[in-house]
């Protein structure tokens, strides 16, 4: 009868884990009470230290962590898992600014989290100072084959093999004239793009078979902009696909802030004062 | 020229609350690979995440185009359960792609060559 709260004291007590979403500095309950989190349930607010950790409550045989371990690695777990995760954090987004959990982030209990709030608030308060009124943009360019000037094919002697190696030759080099173009295109789309953001990052370039093209990706840049100029940005971009054809350029967005809130970037961020 | 959308709204405003996120590409690599890391009481360690994502970029996303250019060890990966399938749909086909998939199989095997190179300078750096 008796039941002890001790984190791991009882089998059926502390069976539920807070899967962490985002934190804000102030929730819309009415936001948060329509918004499914983990497994279809709405999520909570934490409150403490002036901000607020919005939560899922899990329970720990799906999330804990041995079965975190074996289901992060089941691509069907692994997909609702992100997109349950990804829509809150996005549905916070658009409501203002918010910094993004990495994905499977549990505590034991709302004490547990409110004690990460409050042991980091101060990093978490400037990260959103810095995030407010901004969104991540990201812009992708993939190379477009035979957009550099092909080699003539030249005539020569033996047959058709010896054609074909020929014209295999011509086609590799053809290949790699068009990547190093549009690698060069790529570093100077990033710092046009870098010019007119908050900040910018990039990432290395998808695998194609995880980006879905048919062609290599040059640049996977994300870039930190202000609202109010975001339209200038989308201007930008426009007139970088007219001068880059060598490029396809993608631009996605908005999505929450997941590249400018890492403590420890892979690369130097590349930080300025807002361009306007 | 260009018959490509400028603009792909993945997580755009212009869609309508509760409508699925065009590319699940793009929302692994960001809920895996950043984001703030807090110190939860559950660990999944970084390092098993970084094993995570270098695995999904081998495989996911494109599962049938992998297959058709010879790419197929994921099926007999026990990383893989039985349970592995595409995790998405494909979604409209891009007339490009299709093209490119029809290529006679020389060039898809010196492309398959090609990407495992690529991946193997990516991860080793």
């Amino acid at each position: 009868m008796s039941s002890t709260v001790d984190c791991g004291a009882g089998d059926l007590v502390a069976d539920t884990g807070r899967w962490l979403h985002g934190v804000v500095r102030e929730a819309d309950l009415g936001l948060l009470t329509g918004l499914p989190g983990m497994d279809g349930e709405p999520v909570r607010p934490v409150r403490a230290g002036g901000l607020v950790a919005v939560v899922s409550s899990v329970p720990l045989t799906e999330y804990g962590e041995e079965a975190l371990r074996r289901n992060l690695e089941d691509l069907a777990w692994l997909e609702r898992a992100a997109r349950a995760h990804h829509r809150v954090v996005d549905a916070l987004a658009r409501a203002g600014a918010v910094v993004p959990a990495r994905l499977a982030t549990v505590h034991h209990d709302d004490g547990r989290v409110a004690a990460s709030l409050t042991d980091r608030r101060a990093e978490l308060v400037t990260l959103l100072d810095r995030l407010s009124g901004r969104g991540e943009w990201g812009v992708k360019g993939y190379v477009v084959p035979g957009a550099t000037p092909q080699a003539e094919e030249t005539a020569g002697p033996g047959g058709a093999g010896a054609a074909y190696l020929r014209r295999r030759r011509a086609q590799l080099t053809a290949r790699e004239d068009g990547q190093r173009a549009a690698a060069s295109a790529a570093a100077a789309v990033h710092d046009a793009l870098s010019r007119h953001a908050v900040a910018a990052r990039r990432h290395p370039p998808q695998d194609r078979r995880l980006s879905g093209a048919p062609t290599a990706m040059a640049l996977n840049g994300a870039y930190l902009v202000d609202t109010a100029t975001l339209s200038a940005f989308a201007g930008l971009v426009d007139s970088l696909r007219a001068r880059h054809p060598e490029l396809r350029l993608e631009l996605t967005g908005p999505w929450p802030p997941y590249s400018f809130v890492a403590e420890r970037p892979a690369e130097p961020a590349l930080v300025r004062e807002p361009a306007c | 020229m260009t018959s490509t959308p400028s603009v792909v709204q993945n997580s755009g405003q212009v869609l309508p609350a509760g409508h699925e996120p065009a590319n699940l590409g793009d929302i692994l690599e960001r809920v895996l690979d950043r984001g703030i890391v807090i110190a939860g009481d559950i660990r999944v360690s970084l390092l098993d995440i970084e094993l995570l994502t270098l695995k999904l970029r081998l495989v996911i996303a494109s599962v049938d185009t992998a297959r058709q250019i010879g790419i197929d060890w994921w099926e007999h990966d026990p990383w893989l359960s039985s349970r592995a399938r595409p995790p998405v749909e494909p979604g409209p086909r891009d007339p490009e792609e299709v093209e490119a998939e029809r290529r006679p199989r020389v060039e898809a095997r010196a492309r398959r060559r090609d990407a495992e190179r690529e991946e193997w300078d990516e991860f080793d750096g």
